[in-house]
């Protein structure tokens, strides 16, 4: 049919003069004569979009006098609103109209308002005020009695209703599901898809009429449910489980073709129903096995099925093989699966080719031997001339990549950057890049060069948290203290040569980034004095083209080097040049390193060499102001207010007339000016030096200073989530005509890494080679061999500072090859495990197994030992979700027991050898939960940094063994538990204890809440036994300290909206700032921030990451809690816990 | 999710525009003009989905006529791309035989069948005979 269209359009010009004679046969043509044709002929006849504007103007202005006009009738009306349509699609607003598009709906008949109802839908947006005025036309017209009235409001309302005026239709179109005509059923259930979208509280109440819709004898109405269904599958997969069944039935009937042939589309049954109910499948079997147990029958009758080689059928595949890699594994369907993913990567069709692409990328992360399988085609897509199938094989290669083939992946991610011009794409590749860099950089010079590429290429668009990191990486150097020296030492030098080339241009955070690091460490250079760098920054100063931010830090960096060269020419020079400056940031740097210069011996203290990353000692009390501070208020100055309490005050006074006279006005200029001090980018300020103080305020005040330059910039700032991405309004994209060194840089890069990996001899050979390199590390095999290199490099570059965070990817991947020993999908390639090492001289998989365990909880709590967790790398780890190839990984993770030794004996020593090991953690006692004659359960609480751990303790007190041991939690939606909520064991032999870990969530804040569960075991051949058990669950469960800084306290205090105060009585006793704080500190594990006079802060977070911070000002028996957090209820919950204590101590 | 539905002719003139998601009027026509230039500057053996910003497109050429449907990543490219054409299809039957002019001069028509298929971004009937049903009654209506 496709065919006669075409063949149609292509006589389109010949059609265009004929149409009027040879008027179509089956409905009547729209005469060309009419206004509306008359209206698109002469706009296609005119050449320039200026003639165009005039005309659809004119014609606009026609139709405003025609639709006002008193005696235009409903015809002409809805020809009006058909040209006024048009008008919009050409982009000319026509708000006049509006209201007669709903006037039409009101009065018109039947086709006129249907197009009345159209209009109002094209026209207007979800929240335009116009839209209340339809209410009544849609409540009048689902009452009548014509059905194709009743239809188009029907239709109306699923597209655009106003929120709050949906309880006036509600009834009404709830009426309208027990209608007879299955068009009827059909629109209301789209009705209430609607009103599920936009108030998904109004329809809470008629779930069971849904159901009733989804067993609808009428496929129509049965798959307009199904739009809901997903919709809420999608949000709380758990409630719906019960549902399985039917769904699956409806596939079954729907893949058997027991649907009306008018549902096919070329000879397939309902493809667009199938897929959605395979996409409900997939969310409802995930991380299920029961539930996926049912669904597994039905996934295979769907890819047998799928046979045909019609476009449609790949589509219902693909859907297919999505759900079967989403669902908990079966073996034998994977294998499918894997083979329908072959059919589409090795297809001719280039659609089907990216689809297999995509899937590819997808399932790649659970089996990375399918990666192996292909190679040969993903290398063949990698220059493929089409970019888009080049940028999915991309996607595909950053999954897989790991620290042997990185070099040649990136190189291939630069290749394709340089032909890439689209800013989208250059962000999200840069920053792939520059991950995937950090991640697994071979050697210091190519860690260099690929981010001076990245730097180059990513310019000014980039995310900044990639220069951010880069230099924080460098500044906190590794454990390695020579190769940091080195690593600095490669990218000093490299800059500086990048310094040297005449007329090149460098995007302005490059530049940045080149100017902090030749300011701290430039001394490293040992010929090169640090004048030759002073002029090297100095002509970049003079270059027209920085920015006044840019000159700012290499202002910073000449301040930095100027000790390390006091006699320099260039900084007289330079100094005199921008005392002058009309930039007055310019001009205050120009004078604070003028006024240091002539106290050398100050500047070498204030400026020390490579300590950027050591804390300075602020006081932030100002205490050395309490003189200033009482002169003020003796003469008469106002005590200062905090600016909540001033905020408040105004609020309340806000409303009545101030009699009172004014006070006197308290001078806040010298406070202001140090304010600005402080703002300015590069931060060195002397406010107060300059104007003259005493010199030891002096001292501590350019101290600070000290601790801003550095700080601000490069500190925890970079980290901070609110951060955003500036990339997408920054206007300034990087000048094309000028970077052809630019492109050289690049180029240099792939030169030197080709010459390294590729050489261009015969072409079948060289892909060879590519997949060689590109897929090393990949697979069971190579997987093997891995396990005995312990691999150096790979966390070369990682921060010393992630420790905690290396320690827990250690976990993670000791999880992973957990798996493996019971999971064949699992090959995947790992890192740096010290501990495999003595696992892989055992050579027993059994042993493997609890050595494996064993030595897993060890290193877990070892490395959770510390039991604060740094806010700011927690809040960068959200931001910047990584998607590497382990911490993807969706894979359920479950622990192998603790110890197979049976004995019951060892249930003590178990035990007490499991309290030993948790002895460095923190705890709670083991709570007996359930016991009978056979069996025993007992739990312990682990509070970890990142979940709170539960220890399952299944003891058989019998001398028989017990069969198909299942421990089961039921899931509740206030928890959220990591692994598997079941656990079983086929057997427990006599007199031995099995232990079985739960990591669990918060998911809502809640006081106190119990997680319960079973036990069900069989004895022999006799019927299962089943023991119940609950646990009860605190707040405090979850909740651990936040270890942050008084300045991120200020900075996040600021950032939260939902705020709760209350005053507390207390005795006089209690009532003193060190006991509140030391019992919040105790019994809360709040972090005691700071201390400030009677007020003290503390900061806590909720599991996984909800900060909470805490303000309390003791004051005359009462304590004063001020709670602000991003979560709005997790302040009250908190206060109550906090009255508790309090009230208890 | 179905973000915008689009039928842009060779020339660039737009012959239908459907937002499922709020866009300004000004917004419209320069995302407009950018897609149509982003797929007429593919060749036929290039691939029919285009990354594009943050969402994709998925496109079909009938001789001059471009039918171009932006889509998030939730959507199956090929289902949308069959999809396109089962529109066409409906609109092959309902005008017997569709050129650009039909799509043209009877634009509230098109809008009909097209709001009959996709609602809120979501594809919601593909059965021809049903999509068609609510149209041909107002036209026998129209007539009588």
């Amino acid at each position: 049919m496709s065919d006669i269209v075409e063949k149609t359009l292509t006589a389109l010009p010949g059609l265009f003069l004929q149409h009027q004679a040879a008027s179509g046969s089956g409905v009547p043509r729209v005469s060309v004569s009419s206004r509306l044709g008359s209206l698109i002929r002469s706009i296609t006849a005119l050449t320039s979009k200026h003639e165009e504007e005039k005309l659809i103007q004119q014609e606009l202005a026609s139709l405003k006098a025609t639709v006002s006009a008193p005696g235009t009738t409903l015809r002409l009306m809805k020809e009006c609103m058909v040209r006024l349509i048009y008008c919009e699609m050409l982009g000319y607003e026509s708000s006049f109209g509006y209201i007669h598009a709903i006037k039409l709906a009101q009065q018109g008949n039947l086709l006129e308002k249907r197009v009345g109802y159209l209009a109002v839908s094209l026209f207007l947006h979800e929240n335009h005020e116009l839209l209340l005025l339809l209410v009544n036309t849609v409540v009048k017209d689902l009452q009548s009695t014509n059905l194709v009235e009743v239809c188009m409001a029907l239709t109306i309302v699923s597209q655009i209703f106003p929120r709050e005026m949906i309880p006036a239709v509600l009834p009404l179109i709830e009426d309208k599901l027990q209608h007879s005509k299955e068009i009827i059923r059909r629109k209301a259930v789209q009705a209430l898809y609607k009103f599920h979208l936009i108030a998904p509280n109004q329809v809470q109440h008629i779930h069971v009429k849904f159901r009733k819709a989804l067993c609808d004898r009428d496929v129509g109405v049965m798959a307009a449910s199904l739009h809901i269904y997903l919709r809420m599958i999608k949000e709380n997969p758990s409630a719906y489980k019960d549902l399985t069944g039917s769904f699956v039935t409806i596939l079954k009937q729907v893949v058997g073709g027991k649907l009306p042939v008018d549902f096919n589309y070329h000879s397939v049954p309902a493809p667009w129903l199938q897929i959605q109910l395979l996409r409900i499948l997939g969310l409802l079997g995930k991380d299920d096995p029961r539930t996926s147990e049912l669904t597994y029958d039905v996934l295979d009758e769907s890819l047998r099925r799928a046979e045909l080689s019609h476009n449609i059928t790949y589509a219902i595949l693909f859907e297919c093989v999505q759900t079967i890699y989403t669902i908990y594994p079966k073996p034998e369907l994977l294998e499918k699966a894997a083979r329908c993913i072959g059919k589409f990567v090795l297809s001719p069709k280039i659609n089907l080719k990216y689809l297999g692409l995509k899937a590819l990328t997808y399932v790649i992360q659970q089996d990375p031997n399918l990666a192996l399988q292909h190679q040969m085609t993903i290398i063949e897509c990698l220059d493929h001339p089409d970019p888009i199938i080049k940028r999915e094989t991309l996607e595909l290669l950053y999954r897989i990549t790991n620290a042997q083939n990185v070099s040649v992946i990136v190189q291939k991610m630069l290749e394709y950057l340089q032909q890439s011009k689209e800013e989208y794409i250059i962000i999200s590749l840069v920053g792939k890049i520059a991950e995937l860099a950090e991640k697994y950089a071979p050697d210091n010079e190519w860690f260099i060069q690929t981010m001076n590429a990245v730097f180059s290429v990513g310019g000014d668009v980039m995310h900044p948290d990639i220069p951010n990191n880069f230099l924080r990486l460098l500044a906190e150097g590794f454990d390695d203290e020579n190769e940091d020296k080195q690593l600095r030492l490669y990218a000093v030098q490299s800059y500086l040569s990048l310094l040297e080339i005449e007329h090149a241009f460098y995007p302005q955070r490059f530049l940045q980034v080149m100017s902090w690091v030749l300011g701290e460490y430039s001394y490293l250079l040992d010929k090169g004095t640090p004048d030759i760098v002073i002029t090297k920054l100095y002509r970049l100063l003079m270059n027209k083209s920085t920015t006044s931010e840019t000159k700012a830090w290499i202002m910073a960096a000449v301040t930095k080097l100027t000790p390390q060269a006091p006699s320099s020419k260039t900084v007289e020079k330079l100094i005199q040049e921008f005392s002058v400056s009309l930039d007055t940031c310019m001009r205050q740097h120009a004078f604070e390193l003028k006024h240091l210069r002539e106290n050398v011996e100050l500047m070498k203290n204030l400026l020390p060499i490579d300590k950027s990353c050591e804390d300075l000692v602020v006081d932030a009390s100002l205490s050395f102001l309490d003189g200033f501070v009482a002169e003020g208020l003796d003469q008469g100055a106002a005590p200062y207010k905090p600016h909540h309490q001033r905020q408040e005050e105004k609020l309340s006074q806000g409303k009545v007339l101030n009699f009172e006279p004014y006070g006197l006005s308290f001078s806040s200029t010298m406070s202001s000016s140090g304010c600005t001090g402080r703002q300015s980018p590069a931060g060195i300020s002397l406010g107060s030096d300059v104007s003259g103080n005493s010199a030891e305020t002096g001292q501590k005040e350019t101290n600070s200073l000290k601790l801003e330059g550095v700080k601000k910039l490069w500190g925890k700032e970079g980290y901070l989530p609110k951060k955003e991405n500036k990339a997408g309004n920054n206007p300034e994209l990087q000048p094309i005509a000028q970077d052809s060194t630019l492109v050289e840089n690049v180029d240099q890069m792939i030169k030197k890494d080709q010459s390294q990996s590729l050489h261009h001899s015969e072409e079948e050979a060289e892909k060879q080679r590519l997949a060689s390199t590109l897929f090393v590390g990949l697979g069971s095999e190579s997987a093997v061999s891995l396990l005995g290199k312990t691999d150096t490099v790979s966390h070369k570059f990682r921060r010393k500072s992630k420790v905690n965070d290396i320690k827990n990817r250690e976990v993670t991947s000791a999880h992973n090859i957990n798996c493996s020993s019971f999971n064949p999908l699992s090959n995947a390639p790992y890192e740096d495990n010290d501990h495999l090492n003595n696992f892989q001289d055992k050579g027993d998989t059994r042993l493997k197994k609890c050595s494996l365990g064993s030595e897993f909880l060890e290193s877990s709590l070892k490395s959770e030992s510390l039991t604060e967790l740094h806010l700011v790398d927690n809040l960068s780890a959200c931001s910047l979700s990584s998607p590497s190839l382990f911490e993807d990984n969706s894979m359920e993770i479950f622990h192998p027991p603790h110890s197979t030794v049976s004995s019951f004996a060892n249930e003590i020593t178990l035990t007490s050898s499991l309290l030993e090991e948790l002895n460095e953690q923190v705890h709670s006692d083991l709570v007996e939960l359930c016991n009978n004659e056979m069996l025993k359960v007992s739990s312990c609480k682990i509070w970890k940094d990142d979940c709170l751990l539960l220890v399952w303790l299944v003891a058989n007190k019998s001398s028989l063994e017990l069969k198909s041991m299942n421990l089961e939690i039921t899931p509740t939606e206030n928890f959220k538990i990591l692994e598997q909520p079941g656990f079983c064991f086929p057997v427990i032999e006599a007199e031995s204890t099995k232990s079985i870990q739960h990591r669990v969530q918060m998911e809502k804040p809640f006081t106190e809440e119990g997680l319960s569960g079973y036990v069900k075991y069989q004895v022999e051949e006799d019927p299962y036994i089943q023991l119940e058990f609950s646990l009860t669950l605190s707040l405090l469960d979850f909740i651990r300290p936040m270890k942050i800084c008084t300045e991120d306290f200020g900075k996040l205090w600021l950032s939260f909206a939902n705020d709760v105060k209350q005053n507390l009585k207390m005795s006089d006793s209690q009532a003193n700032l060190p006991f509140a704080l030391k019992t919040l500190q105790q019994k809360l594990r709040l972090h005691i921030v700071d201390i400030i006079g009677n007020e003290g802060i503390l900061a806590c977070h909720l599991l996984p990451s909800v900060p909470c911070l805490l303000h309390l000002r003791a004051h005359e028996g009462t304590v004063a809690l001020w709670f602000r957090s991003s979560c709005s209820s997790l302040p009250d919950y908190l206060l109550y816990q906090c009255q508790k204590v309090m009230e208890e101590s | 999710m179905i973000k915008f539905f689009l039928m842009v002719n060779k020339q660039g003139q737009t012959r239908l525009s459907r937002y499922y998601e709020h866009v300004e009027i000004n917004k419209r026509t320069i995302l407009e003009a950018d897609v149509i230039k982003t797929c007429l500057s593919r060749s036929k053996e290039q691939c029919s989905f285009i990354e594009y910003k943050d969402f994709k497109l998925i496109y079909r050429q009938y001789a001059a006529l471009f039918i171009v449907v932006g889509i998030n990543e939730t959507e199956n490219e090929m289902a949308v791309y069959e999809f396109i054409h089962n529109f066409v299809e409906v609109l092959d039957m309902y005008f017997s035989r569709v050129s650009e002019l039909d799509i043209m001069f009877n634009l509230d028509k098109v809008h009909l069948i097209l709001d009959e298929m996709v609602l809120n971004g979501c594809i919601v009937e593909t059965n021809k005979a049903r999509i068609l049903a609510p149209l041909l009654i107002l036209d026998k209506m129209a007539e009588s």
